[in-house]
């Protein structure tokens, strides 16, 4: 039979089979009229050969490891290692952390993921009165290098991978952690891990911004450039679209706000001299993972092939690692219901699986209790263990992109893809991320999306298990994990007898001398590197840099 | 026509968590209160300043950073202190039980925890503000 034919005769058992369903659809109604995504995109009744007419397979699928790397980015992908269980992590002083941490090696996890209190992220020292109240309790309290060697005390840090949340003072910690692996005698080309130093979406999804955006993108090309040369094994940079999700937004805008994020950092660094294929290998991207299913599976394949193709076309990258999205991924922390916790073991169950059908090469899963609280040990382990269940036992890591092929996930992957870059172009039309931002773009389009999220909802349209249906009375919860209050006080204690005990003049020499390079235009890195060493603490160091180039403050 | 009720939603401390923030202004604009939101980052001095000028029937304070015990307290003080100790101030985010009667105590009228539904708030504001 030829082609056409076939075709013809597909086309002709769709009309008969049409009118089963119309008979079916006359005596029982659908659950609802039209479906679709969170992204607005229809899930039709049923996909069919005709809406992957389009896919064309060696240029739009491929072969893993291969450009444009939609079936993943390595060639034997779960085969040969399964994907990183890294479960972000830090409460308190530096000293409980590293128990956690000492704790989640024990049990097998395999690289460790720093959640740093707010003040931390924000530049402020755990002893000035905005932190007050806020001390140790997201993360762990960082102030100076004497917290950072508590934190790794006992952590050998050329056996480990590390990644840290950290934005607009990433350049200070990550000095501080040169700083502590030079104490234990690991030298710098050794490390690996992650910074998060992503400044753009905390302008617009997550908060934690400090400087404005001309400064803070000088500090994050600085952080390339040092990292070239010296961490040639770490991850400048974790794009992320995680929070752009948790604020609200679709999967498509996830995808085009990180994406569109990714090209500013690049056009950014390019501008600064460096070579594309220099540095965009050690880029990496932080996505969500939310309900539904097969959305975002697409939605990990439409993201890796995408950022192939710009990176290719709009910035001639000529090696494959440049083009190639790395990614880690965590559970959706907005997914889960105060109502019946034990219900969230599932939802991140379905969303790790998710994931793991859509290539990340690193998860975190949360914790059942985090609508409530930090995660307590017990939480934490089930979260773990969940991961651990998925790659040992379900089989699905044994061979690669298991749902390629499927009509319905490579539609979606094509359609998520088109959408992502509709939007990528209305963001270059505005002038590209910072403008957009300014203008508000980003944060209409999140709000819109949160809040017709929240109206389903409320209408009950969106079921959620144990919140808008099937509820129960509940005693309150117990067993929570809570950081007391005289943590604030110890920590306040602990740094003035660092300031007690340092060495006066060389702080100030040391300040003195990164004021002079941020007021020169060199790059900061070594000069922070050089203060950190001295217990200039991190209040200290972004004080200066805050001076001298001023605050961001929100319009 | 009856007057608006006016309310100021504000983030108090150093949480960047708005989505919750935005969407409850969202919702009492829609319910047609006159709403004002201050942005992340929000000392209490600051928010009660905007509150007293702004001549608020009400302030919404949410955190989910773990500050509360802290800040909301703060805020209903130091409205006390101004001589605006009648606006109506309630809360919501992360804020384990235990917690509650404590604030409830320290003079916020009301906390909504997460999943309580925005029409939940609205009947409570327009029942309370006098």
């Amino acid at each position: 039979m030829s082609c056409t034919d076939k075709k013809a005769r597909l086309a002709e058992r769709q009309t008969q089979w049409q009118g089963m369903v119309d008979k079916a659809l006359s005596r029982f109604p659908e659950r609802k009229e039209v479906f679709t995504t969170t992204s607005g995109i229809e899930m039709k009744r049923l996909f069919g050969p005709a809406d992957v007419d389009a896919v064309d397979y060696l240029e739009d699928v491929g072969f893993p490891g291969e450009f444009p790397f939609t079936r993943g980015v390595q060639p034997t992908m779960y085969r040969g290692r399964f994907w990183t269980m890294r479960q972000y992590a830090g409460f308190g002083s530096a000293r409980q952390t590293n128990e956690r941490y000492r704790y989640l090696l024990g049990q097998g996890q395999t690289g460790l993921s720093v959640a740093f209190d707010l003040p931390t992220q924000i530049g402020y020292d755990s002893d000035m009165e905005l932190a007050d109240g806020e001390v140790g309790k997201v993360g762990v309290a960082i102030d100076s290098l004497a917290d950072m060697e508590i934190l790794f005390d006992q952590i050998a840090l050329d056996q480990v991978s590390t990644s840290m949340t950290i934005n607009a003072p990433a350049a200070v910690l990550l000095a501080m952690y040169i700083a502590v692996a030079e104490k234990q005698g690991v030298s710098s080309d050794k490390l690996r891990g992650t910074i998060q130093n992503d400044v753009l979406k905390e302008y617009f999804a997550r908060g934690t911004y400090i400087f404005p955006p001309q400064p803070s993108m000088k500090i994050i090309t600085d952080i390339f450039s040092y990292c070239k040369d010296n961490l040639p094994n770490w991850n400048t940079i974790s794009i992320s679209g995680y929070h752009i999700r948790e604020a609200g937004s679709s999967a498509v805008q996830e995808v085009a706000f990180t994406l569109a994020d990714g090209l500013a950092y690049v056009g950014a660094a390019i501008k600064s001299g460096l070579d594309v294929d220099d540095f965009a290998k050690r880029l990496s991207f932080f996505f969500n993972v939310h309900n539904n299913f097969l959305e975002e599976v697409a939605k990990f394949r439409a993201a890796r092939r995408l950022w192939a193709r710009l990176m290719k076309e709009r910035f001639g990258a000529k090696k494959a690692a440049s083009m190639m999205m790395r990614f880690h991924t965590q559970t959706a922390g907005c997914s889960l219901t105060a109502q019946q916790p034990d219900n969230n073991v599932v939802r991140v169950t379905m969303q790790a699986l998710a994931a793991v059908l859509g290539g990340t090469n690193s998860l975190h899963t949360n914790s059942r209790d985090e609508a409530l609280c930090l995660p307590t040990e017990d939480s934490v382990r089930i979260a773990l263990r969940t991961q651990q269940i998925i790659a040992h036992e379900s089989g699905v890591a044994d061979t690669i992109d298991p749902l390629a092929g499927s009509y319905m996930v490579e539609s979606m992957t094509s359609e998520i893809e088109a959408k992502a870059l509709a939007y990528i172009k209305k963001i270059d039309d505005l002038g590209g991320v910072v403008k957009a931002i300014e203008a508000g773009f980003m944060q209409q389009e999140i709000g819109d999306s949160a809040y017709a999220y929240q109206k389903s909802v409320e209408t009950g349209d969106q079921v959620i298990v144990g919140v808008n249906k099937f509820t129960v009375q509940e005693a309150p919860p117990t067993n929570l994990l809570r950081i007391k209050q005289e943590m604030e006080i110890e920590q306040r204690k602990s740094l003035a007898a660092v300031k007690a005990g340092r060495d006066a003049a060389a702080v100030s020499n040391s300040l003195k001398t990164l004021r002079q390079v941020a007021e020169s235009g060199d790059n900061l890195m070594p000069a922070i590197v050089a203060a950190v060493k001295t217990y200039a603490t991190l209040g200290e160091v972004c004080g200066v840099l805050r001076e001298v180039f001023g605050e961001y403050i929100e319009s | 026509m009856e007057k608006k009720i006016k309310v100021l939603i504000a983030k108090p401390g150093l949480d960047g968590h708005d989505r919750g923030a935005k969407v409850v202004s969202r919702a009492l604009r829609d319910a047609g209160m006159e709403v004002i939101y201050t942005g992340i980052r929000q000392t209490p001095e600051q928010i009660v300043a905007t509150a007293i000028q702004e001549d608020v029937d009400s302030i919404g304070l949410s955190c989910l950073s773990g500050a509360h015990n802290k800040l909301f307290p703060k805020v209903v003080n130091l409205l006390r202190e101004k001589g605006a100790g009648d606006v109506l101030v309630f809360g919501g985010g992360i804020i384990p039980d235990e917690d509650i009667q404590g604030l409830k105590d320290a003079g916020i009228a009301e906390i909504f925890l997460p999943g309580a539904s925005t029409e939940t708030t609205i009947a409570f504001i327009k029942e309370h503000v006098k």
